[in-house]
């Protein structure tokens, strides 16, 4: 079991032809996902790599293969317009790799998926994983292994450390997902936390935060009422000086909200697990599965 | 990007939001001739001096000053240039002052404030207002939150003239001031949305003794990721608020913090990169600056980041943390030699590669012949790194 993608899944790729979008359409071939179509605007007709049909509207897409996720790798100035292009098409879920996307963009382009009942990963993520099952998105497959922990984390290159700790340690994991470190995306802490108590293939969850929002504080409230699974935290940022924009736009720590201390007492409020240091994220997550938590 | 007072009530003006008379000043005798202008201009004596720094809280600071008459300006000019402006949003370093605004003195009747930000838990662009203007805005929600009004805007739609009205009417005022102050809402947010801000604060909003509105202040952020839009936003960049090497960085395509350790720190992606100055402090170290060199850096984009770390003399040792994703380990391990190679390596250097493509990227930096440490996960490299530097016994 897994949330939001498996073996079943049928993903087609906005932006195949693009570096990015071939280089990782490929990888995901690669790495067994069902990737059914691509969409090109003016390249309807052609194949990738000889083998996948590419489609000039989503739409068309769809209708032809059942393609039931989108992957998107279009410019970040034309990113808002492909993403309302898939949550008009009939997919349930777009996952945005896409980064620099202009926050008013996103904001209507989320207005509009929630108007259509789509979901989002994204953007500016990893995209999310499902080991040996399927990959939507460019996390780097080898770190991972299927297992029974779901991962969720606003960082790209942290999820792959997590990942890669509990792999280590021989803890595979359910799905993986990086949500992304934008002001304004979609599935966020409380969603995914939402799907992975309700996953009968997951028994713990790793969360990873960061500086910024309150994201993390939700997460914790939501763990206190909702969650009985264990689940272990890390909070990037703690070092980061206030007001500085931290490479993501989300990771920017104004006045008394949005501080990593705020993030890591309210998490731990909860019950949650939550390390200092970000080497001891598998084992954290390892010791709460083996604890309980008593929760 | 942020921009100064006199930036953001420009595009005010132009949007129809009402603005003091004023002219910005680089100098002394501009400054006079500002306010011999604006005095001729208004028949008023009274001006205000601004310093323009990129952070509030100027006038308790001693960065704004009310004088009578051109001489007064100019004396005001003299003491506000070039001084060093500590307020609560600088720090304790302070920010120097290199240019002001001068504009005409009003009769003010009532401070109200007036916000525009994006709130990311409701995907939204919410307006605020309040009659408490003047106050800091964060100290009001604290202890006044019902004097907060905010309304959540479709982006369908945008701020619709009743929404507009709820605020304006909710904080109390008659007409004419409300409705006027409506209309210059609804314009407020046209600027919001044109220029593509991520926040338009305006702290004190004015009520004039005439019935008007205007805004005494404009604290404007800009979304940079969309600059590629807006021509003149570049225009609008003061270099002299930046850290060189931060606005350097930045052309370049990566992202880099100064910040006050001796552990130089070269990552990919800026969760990791902040858990790397995480770890580094964790262990007792400090870190001497944030870098993310970003997703699909070339081998020249590695180079350079690499050698904004060797020429910062505060370092004494560094650490690579990469985890390759689109960034290939390769690519990295190549950049990092180029860098060393012509830039000289004199500090220890401890890597940590993992991810695409790292066993050619180990191979690259073992046949290099430099004297690179390996660490086999980032645990170990950051309590090498910090042994190094000698921030704790080894």
């Amino acid at each position: 079991m897994s949330i939001l993608v498996n073996k079943r899944t049928r993903v087609v790729i906005q932006g195949i032809t693009g570096g990015a979008g071939s280089f990782h359409a490929r990888q995901m071939l690669e790495y067994g996902t069902q990737v059914v179509a691509g969409v090109t605007p003016g390249k309807g007709g052609t194949k990738f790599d000889d083998r996948v049909p590419i489609f000039d509207t989503v739409s068309r897409a769809v209708r032809e293969t059942g393609a039931d996720v989108s992957c998107i790798f279009v410019p970040a100035p034309f990113c808002g317009d492909a993403i309302a292009e898939a949550a008009g098409a009939g997919v349930s879920l777009v996952v945005v790799i896409t980064e620099g996307i202009p926050t008013l963009d996103m904001i209507a382009a989320r207005r509009l998926l929630d108007e259509k009942g789509v979901r989002m990963v994204g953007p500016n993520c990893p995209g999310v994983l499902t080991p040996g099952e399927c990959k939507v998105g460019i996390a780097p497959g080898y770190v991972h292994t299927p297992g029974r922990v779901g991962v969720v984390s606003r960082s790209g290159t942290l999820t792959y450390e997590a990942v890669w700790q509990l792999s280590a340690l021989g803890i595979g994991q359910s799905t993986c997902l990086g949500i992304g470190g934008d002001p304004v995306g979609g599935i966020d802490f409380v969603d995914a936390l939402t799907m992975f108590e309700a996953d009968a293939g997951t028994d713990a969850v790793v969360l990873i935060g960061e500086i910024g929002g309150a994201a993390e504080e939700r997460a914790a409230a939501f763990v206190r009422e909702h969650v009985k699974k264990p689940v272990a935290a890390f909070i990037a940022g703690v070092t980061a000086p206030s007001g500085k924009r931290m490479g993501h736009a989300g990771a920017i720590i104004s006045g008394s909200s949005g501080k990593a201390a705020d993030k890591i007492e309210a998490l731990r409020g909860a019950g949650v697990a939550v390390t200092a240091n970000p080497a001891e994220i598998g084992v954290t997550l390892q010791a709460a599965l083996r604890g309980k938590k008593g929760r | 990007m942020k921009l100064h007072e006199h930036q953001g009530k420009e595009l005010f003006r132009k949007a129809g939001v009402p603005v003091p008379l004023g002219r910005v000043a680089f100098n002394v005798d501009e400054a006079e001739a500002a306010a011999r202008a604006l005095i001729a201009e208004t028949g008023v004596e009274t001006v205000v001096v601004k310093a323009q720094i990129h952070a509030g809280g100027r006038g308790k600071g001693g960065g704004v000053k009310v004088v009578q008459g051109a001489a007064a300006a100019r004396e005001a000019a003299q003491r506000i240039l070039g001084m060093n402006l500590v307020t609560h949003q600088t720090g304790s370093e302070g920010k120097v002052v290199r240019r002001l605004l001068v504009e005409q003195g009003l009769r003010v009747a009532k401070e109200l404030y007036a916000g525009i930000v994006v709130d990311r838990d409701r995907r939204r662009v919410v307006m605020m207002v309040s009659s408490e203007g003047g106050m800091e805005i964060e100290e009001v929600a604290r202890r006044t939150p019902e004097k907060i009004l905010s309304r959540a805007i479709d982006p369908a739609y945008g701020l619709r003239g009743f929404e507009a009205r709820e605020l304006a009417f909710g904080l109390g005022l008659g007409e004419p001031t409300a409705g006027k102050l409506a209309r210059v809402l609804g314009a407020l947010y046209k600027v919001f949305v044109a220029e593509d801000c991520s926040l338009v604060e305006i702290n004190p909003f004015v009520v004039l003794e005439s019935g008007d509105v205007v805004a005494l202040d404009a604290k404007v952020t800009l979304d940079d990721n969309a600059a590629y839009r807006h021509k003149e936003h570049p225009t609008l960049a003061d270099p002299s608020e930046e850290d060189p090497a931060e606005a350097a960085a930045r052309a370049a395509g990566f992202s880099y913090i100064r910040m006050h350790g001796d552990i130089g720190c070269m990552v990919n992606g800026a969760g990791l990169a902040m858990a790397t100055m995480d770890i580094l402090k964790h262990h007792g170290g400090e870190p001497a600056n944030f870098l993310d060199v970003g997703g699909g850096a070339s081998k020249d984009q590695v180079a350079q980041a690499f050698k904004v770390i060797l020429s910062d003399p505060a370092v004494k040792a560094i650490f690579v943390n990469i985890f390759g994703g689109i960034l290939k380990c390769d690519v990295l391990a190549e950049g990092v030699i180029a860098a060393v190679r012509e830039a000289g390596l004199k500090v220890p250097l401890v890597v940590r590669l993992e991810g695409t493509n790292v066993a050619r990227g180990r191979q690259l930096l073992g046949e290099s012949g430099l004297a690179i440490q390996v660490a086999k996960d980032m645990d170990e490299g950051a309590k090498k790194a910090v042994a190094l530097a000698g921030d704790t016994e080894p």
